[in-house]
């Protein structure tokens, strides 16, 4: 019997339908009802165990065109009634999964597990084959580090930088992508759009990325405890103001450190394709791909915001506000700095997977650039 | 931006009767619209001609009209109510077409009136096929290729450019109807014309076919704030050219990437955008290609749908109640999620189980018709399963459906090939049994279009069924969320799980502490058990709940407001089998279970609950019993000697030529335990009786049939009583218009008696009593009588007793202004008549209500329209007014068969009823009607002195009288039958009525209410009154 347990003890059974090993990390849920391949190369996911709500995981496949990086980061992949169809894809899910190397089990009881971490928490876990001892299973547990403190950014960047011509023909401007785990769909959004990349390991110096004469810089999204990157803000606070900016998930909470803000851990995530994010300053609703295990606290220390006006103080940049937030808990989602020309938001407008509403906000970034 | 405080009376319209493709999902919407707008502080005037409604329970609104949802009727109500506004969107294509119509007529500008919710150029952009197209391609979406036409010769200019096969589609019309896919030259010109017939503006669409590609379907939301939600997606396991009524759905889709769905997402966003819906629901269409991810845009529903309710009970979002807040100016982020409470309503709900809809089909009752799925609606109900795999829900979703007659699998598999490609009523029991009998996957998708995601998993179901109920059963909530938030809404249904680990909960209940009752409802709607049954399931849940008790349903019917999870304190959503209700008993340890609500479904399982020790509140098992068992009820009715039509009962066509002898002709014949007169004839000779039984009744398994002797000429009457087993109080007695012989369920009826005598009453009232009290009802008692007249004055008989709510419950509570199915729950939960202070009758007098049925043969041409025995109509409406002929009138404009007031009646009636059938010709003439008549009849009528012209019968040759009809030549028919044989008279002059869509009268006492009414309605659009007004105690 293979199963599930998590570093309180509770145990979940099922059966081993990936690589054939035990694998420990944090455990975690993911909402969203399509886009398992998506996720599971994202490398925010780095070092996680991805529960899915949904039950049938697989139903079409996998294909090139979906991977959000070159490799599966996700560390196993835990589903209720996993599927292997391949028609209309390249491969089979569960087939893909085992040549990745990476442990998946199915049969489990999700939404029991789902409702042990909303109320729980999220925790260390692993996913153990063929009857492994349960004492030797919670001692790899144990060994897990806790997500908190961990500096991922490092384990997923590139080591050298590299260049990407736009994939429009036309000649944007020059972006600097400080790569702290980048999804794909959030360079092929600025390509499309006519940029051209810089991309930079997540240990370079500013003064290494101004060396290339951007014209503006891309935070981007990545995996691991945010307060473990002082290296990187330190580096983030040397560009702000300097070149209009635009951040996402880690990038948005590395520009709110930048700007003295600090960030804790959500107690379980938010990870789908459903949440509404409001924008304060237009008022409008987003439905947003959401990844995200750490949040932003307020200037006055507030985890939540109540009010459905924009939150605003003056950082060492300027004036800040906070221009979205989260409608389902009123946690931040957003920030800008008007006179740096710098903004960020929490979710993912690159969507990849999930819902497109706000793709626009890559045209407005470009627009920035522009002006 | 909250709530509008510039408008204070909103006039909602209702869907009208039950038919096929507009069915109970439209009280629901209107229902919870009514009370959210209610809630609001808003006065709601509602406009609804189905009284089988709960929305038209008067505490739902402040005035209620049960009027017809015809522009004259719903005018009067407008200025005698002058609302600020009127909101369509809720009472599905009716309330939609009658807004349009009151828009273009001028009334609502004349009077004052908003249409909120969706305005008339967004109504003509989604419902006009042409501007659709049109606004689709300027919002750079893809249509399939098309043209319409308003005539025959212009489509025909179209079919080289679209192409074979190609699909009509009329414009304006339900559920497809008058629709069609054209293979051939020769289908295309006739489909082409009959769907110009169909639609009210006569106008079709012709359209490159995409059949086999995907069908998907969104639910959008759009606010004020230009805000849009996507509430829930369905994909349609039948590919394209299966109607999405008669498809077997799923949700979430299932085969879609990411990719591809967010494309769809964006579609429909960009749709309900450019048609301009600016508060509300709406259902978006899609064909998906398979292979290449094309999309292409069929159709948008500018309002809440079949598919809104569907997805409302998919996900717990409530669309219409959401919409109705809409409507009035809330944004979705003012609105909290009921479900989670501490969210808001801008989001998009997740589902973290599989939900599958199965439709419900009726066709054993309409013999000669079409019976393959194609583009226009043929289904007469659906179930709903929820289930953790897809394999649970679509295996619950199957046994919910309640088959009176399984599927017939014992062919070859050839047949079996066969019949899966051309997609008919058991197309999925096919395919099982195709692929239990080796058939390949290939072959399947070849023959069937249907995506090999869903083949794989119907084949893992035919191998083993069981290994989709692997582990044990746990019951889980409908959360919206995927369990991200906790619920705070009880609604639940089973899954099978591993065991929990240790120390957590197997079910997601929270039982509380107070007593519960359960209610079983009544599953799929079907032809003879319809919404009214699910009327009375609701009754009883508030009884229980304002009895301090927790009222807990189980029912699987996603139309429902049954399946509401604000109706009871607990919901589960589940089949009504014996193994699933006793599941729940065993959690809910009620104090006991009510049967008596939910039509035959609960009664079935009524023993078997028994047995397993579970207490039934009400009538007891063995009274039912007592009640249905032929030989039981006539000892009874014998020792109160009470008068019943002899019969006898007989296992073959020996034992039953024999007793027919016995009996005596004529005899009405049909199998044991069947409801709504199922396979029941009537028989005049000893060579029809042996015709019929080689047909039909002897049943394979040897169960009885039954035959009763037939009376002719009887008038029928039904009598709706209630019971505490002391006392009895009579709720309502109806007189049917039509004989007894025709279904009491298809028959017109009026409440109170026009042409009984006060003895008669009185003798039906005192039988009534004597048979409540000796079968010890608590609770509803039904019975049937009919009245003879024989020279030594009028005789009674009695035919059936149902101990259980009946058919009329909710027209004789409507009628009285008193609850009938809340008093009998109250009287099941332990009260007394005398506590509850009822007179011991409950009918008013001071105004005349009539029933109609409504019968769906426009959607099944083909089948005879002549009424009989066994029920065939699918709905109802009901007329009120100070007389018998303006009620009846009214009960026939609302039905849709509105009399004409001048013109030419057709007569052709049967020789024993020339004479009559002549009287009734003379009045219609003194009414300034021509008249124009088969010979045998046209001799009769001018035997009275009036003029009366000849038509030819068919097998003269043209032009006959079906040319005449055809032609337009007659406004009404009045035709009693000689012979219902396919292909005789008779049924070619129905059937061309029907397709012609005028009224077509099938019996004298018909013609002669007819008649009546159309004096009455001389005297110009009658008054209209709201059920307020009849009830207000002077
Ligand atoms: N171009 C087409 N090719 C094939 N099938 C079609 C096409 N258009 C519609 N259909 C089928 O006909 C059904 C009814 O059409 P639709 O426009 O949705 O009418 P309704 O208003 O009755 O819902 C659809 O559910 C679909 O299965
Ligand atoms: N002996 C009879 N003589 C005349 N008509 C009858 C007789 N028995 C039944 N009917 C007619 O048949 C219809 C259906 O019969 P009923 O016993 O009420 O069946 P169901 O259980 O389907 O309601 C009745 O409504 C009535 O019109
Ligand atoms: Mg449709
Ligand atoms: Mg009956």
């Amino acid at each position: 019997m293979s199963f599930v347990l998590l570093e309180d003890g509770t145990r979940f059974d099922g059966e081993a339908v990936g690589a054939p090993e035990a694998v420990t990390g944090e455990v975690v849920f993911n909402t969203a009802m399509s886009g398992y391949q998506e996720s599971v190369t994202d490398p925010s996911y780095a070092r996680q165990l991805i529960t899915f709500t949904y039950p049938h995981i697989g139903n079409y496949g996998v294909s090139e065109a979906a991977m959000e990086s070159d490799r599966i980061h996700a560390r196993a992949v835990i589903m209720r009634d996993a599927r292997n169809h391949t028609r209309g894809a390249e491969r089979g899910w569960l087939d893909w999964l085992r040549d990745g190397g990476i442990p998946a089990i199915t049969g489990v009881d999700t939404r029991a597990l789902v409702r042990h971490i909303r109320d729980a928490g999220s925790m260390r876990g692993g996913v153990f084959v063929d009857d492994t001892d349960e004492a030797a299973a919670a001692a790899a547990i144990a060994a897990e580090p806790a997500m908190s403190g961990l500096d991922l950014a490092r384990e997923v960047t590139p080591s050298e930088p590299l260049e990407l011509a736009a994939t429009n023909g036309s000649r944007g401007p020059t972006i600097a992508l400080i790569d702290t785990g980048v999804k794909s769909s959030i360079v092929s959004s600025l390509r499309a759009r006519g940029a051209r990349l810089q991309i930079h390991p997540c240990t370079s110096d500013a003064d290494a990325i101004l060396a290339g004469s951007p014209h503006a810089v891309m935070l981007v999204n990545g995996p691991g405890d945010p307060a473990a990157l002082d290296y990187l803000v330190e580096q983030v606070r040397r560009l702000v103001g300097r070149l209009p900016m635009f951040g996402v998930c880690l990038g948005h909470q590395l520009l709110c450190r930048a700007v003295g803000l600090e960030t804790y851990k959500l107690r379980f995530g938010h990870r789908g394709a459903n949440h509404p994010v409001k924008d304060l300053t237009t008022g409008r609703i987003e439905i947003t791909s959401q990844n995200h295990g750490f949040a932003v606290i307020g200037p006055g220390g507030e985890h939540t915001i109540e009010d459905d006006r924009p939150v605003r103080w003056e950082t060492d940049f300027g004036t800040a506000e906070l221009t979205h937030i989260n409608l389902y808990d009123r946690t931040v989602e957003g920030l800008r700095l008007p006179e740096a020309r710098a903004s960020t938001v929490q979710y993912h407008p690159e969507a990849g997977p999930g819902p497109h509403d706000a793709l626009h906000l890559f045209d407005r970034f470009i627009e920035a650039i522009g002006a | 931006m909250p709530r509008r405080d510039d408008i204070h009376r909103i006039l909602i319209l209702g869907s009208g009767p039950i038919v096929i493709g507009q069915a109970a999902e439209f009280d629901y919407s209107g229902a919870q619209a009514c009370k959210v707008l209610a809630e609001e502080g808003y006065e709601v005037i509602l406009v609804n001609s189905n009284p089988a409604t709960i929305m038209t329970d008067p505490e739902f609104a402040t005035a209620t009209y049960i009027e017809p949802l015809l522009p004259g009727p719903v005018t009067k109500v407008i200025e005698r109510e002058r609302p600020d506004a009127l909101l369509p969107t809720l009472g599905g294509q009716t309330a939609l077409n009658l807004a349009k119509a009151l828009h273009e007529d001028g009334t609502l500008e004349r009077l004052g009136v908003e249409l909120i919710g969706a305005d008339y150029e967004a109504i003509r952009r989604a419902e006009d096929r042409e501007l659709f197209r049109e606004t689709m391609i300027s919002a750079g979406l893809r249509v399939p290729r098309s043209a319409t036409a308003t005539t025959l010769a212009d489509a025909l200019e179209h079919i080289d450019e679209i192409g074979l096969p190609a699909i009509v589609r009329p414009a304006f019309t339900l559920g497809g109807q008058g629709g069609g896919i054209a293979r051939s030259r020769e289908d295309y010109g006739r489909i082409v014309a009959g769907g110009i017939a169909a639609s009210p503006i006569g106008q079709v669409l012709i359209e490159e076919s995409v059949l086999g590609w995907g069908e998907f379907e969104l639910e959008v939301m759009r606010d004020r704030n230009d805000n849009v939600v996507i509430v829930c997606s369905i994909e349609n396991v039948d590919p394209m050219g299966v109607h999405t009524g008669d498809s077997v759905t799923v949700a979430p889709q299932q085969t879609l990437s990411d990719e591809t769905y967010q494309r769809l997402r964006d579609q429909a966003i960009a749709v309900i955008r450019a048609v301009g819906v600016e508060t509300g629901g709406s259902n978006v269409q899609f064909a998906v290609n398979p292979e290449s991810g094309e999309i292409v845009v069929i159709e948008m529903n500018p309002r809440v749908s079949r598919s809104s309710a569907l997805a409302s009970k998919a996900t717990g979002f409530p669309i219409a109640k959401i919409a109705a807040r809409l409507a009035v100016g809330y944004a979705l982020e003012e609105i909290a999620n009921d479900i989670t409470r501490a969210t808001p309503a801008s989001f998009e709900p997740t589902i973290d189980y599989v939900v599958v809809k199965w439709p419900r089909f009726a066709f054993e009752k309409f013999h000669g018709v079409d019976a393959d799925l194609t583009t226009h609606m043929k289904s007469v109900g659906e179930a709903m399963a929820i289930g953790r795999t897809f394999g649970q829900a679509f295996l619950k979703a199957m046994r919910s459906r309640e088959l009176d007659v399984a599927a017939d699998l014992d062919v070859s598999l050839e047949t079996l090939l066969e019949r899966v490609a051309r997609a008919g009523a058991s197309r999925f029991d096919e395919l099982l049994e195709a692929l239990r009998r080796g058939a390949s996957l290939e072959t399947l998708a070849q023959a069937t279009s249907i995506d090999p995601w869903f083949l794989r998993e119907l084949e893992a179901l035919a191998r083993s069924p069981e290994a989709a109920f692997a582990g044990v059963r746990s019951y889980r909530s409908v959360d919206t969320c995927a369990g991200e938030f906790p619920a705070t809404t009880p609604y639940h249904y089973s899954a099978w799980e591993r065991p929990a680990p240790d120390g957590s909960a197997r079910h997601e209940i929270a039982r509380g502490e107070r007593p519960s009752v359960v209610i079983l409802g009544s599953g799929p709607n079907r032809i003879g058990q319809g919404i009214e049954f699910d009327y009375c399931c609701v009754h009883a849940a508030m009884t229980v709940r304002a009895s301090g008790r927790d009222a807990v349903m189980i029912n699987c019917n996603p139309e429902t407001v049954s399946t509401d999870y604000d109706t009871s304190d607990r919901l589960y959503f589940e089949p009504l089998t014996l193994e699933d209700v006793l599941a729940v008993v065993e959690l809910e340890a009620p104090e006991g279970v009510i049967v008596q609500f939910g039509g035959q479904t609960p009664l079935r399982l009524a023993a078997g609950l028994e047995r397993a020790g579970v207490r039934l509140l009400g009538t007891s098992v063995d009274s039912i019993d007592a009640a249905e068992d032929r030989g039981r009820f006539g000892e009874l009715l014998e020792r109160l000697g009470f008068q019943a039509p002899p019969y006898a009962t007989a296992r073959t066509l020996e034992e039953a030529l024999e007793a027919a002898d016995t009996v005596g002709y004529p005899l009405l014949v049909r199998p044991s335990y069947v409801l709504g007169g199922r396979a029941m004839e009537i028989v005049y000779a000893r060579a029809d009786l042996e015709n019929y039984l080689r047909r039909s009744a002897t049943a394979p398994d040897g169960r009885e049939i039954f035959l009763d002797h037939f009376l002719e000429n009887a008038i029928e009457v039904d009598v709706d009583a209630l019971c505490d087993g002391r006392d009895v109080v009579i709720g309502g007695i109806m007189q049917h218009v039509e004989e007894a012989g025709i279904h009491s369920g298809d028959s017109a009826c009026v409440l109170p008696p026009h042409s009984l005598g006060a003895e008669m009453l009185d003798q039906i009232r005192e039988q009534t009593r004597g048979i409540a009290l000796a079968l010890h009802v608590v609770g509803l008692l039904n019975v049937q009588f009919a009245v003879i007249s024989r020279p030594a004055g009028a005789e009674l008989y009695v035919i059936e007793a149902n101990p259980r709510a009946s058919r009329t419950v909710p027209f004789v509570s409507k009628a009285v202004g008193r609850p009938l199915a809340k008093l009998a729950c109250s009287l099941m939960l332990g009260e007394t008549l005398a506590s509850l202070g009822l007179p011991s009758e409950l009918m008013s007098g001071r105004f005349v209500a009539v029933k109609e049925a409504v019968l769906p043969f426009n959607r099944f041409l083909g089948a005879d329209t002549l009424l009989g025995p066994e029920m065939r109509s699918t709905g109802e409406v009901m007329g009120v007014a100070a007389d018998f002929p303006t009620a009846f009138a009214k009960a026939q404009a609302a039905a849709g068969a509105a009399l004409p007031s001048s013109g030419t009646v057709f007569v052709t009636v049967t020789d024993s009823d020339k004479a009559a059938g002549a009287g009734l010709a003379a009045q219609l003439h003194d009414l300034g009607f021509a008249i124009v008549a088969t010979s045998g009849t046209a001799d009769a009528i001018e035997r009275m002195g009036v003029p009366v012209r000849k038509l030819r019968k068919v097998a003269d040759g043209s032009p006959h009288v079906v040319d005449a009809i055809a032609g337009g030549e007659v406004d009404l028919v009045i035709n009693t039958p000689t012979g219902s044989g396919a292909r005789s008279d008779g049924w070619e002059i129905r059937r061309a009525a029907v397709a012609r869509g005028i009224p077509c009268i099938t019996t004298l006492s018909g013609g002669q209410a007819a008649a009546r009414a159309i004096s009455a309605a001389r005297q110009g659009e009658p008054q209209v009154v709201s059920l307020q007004e009849l009830h207000r105690t002077p």
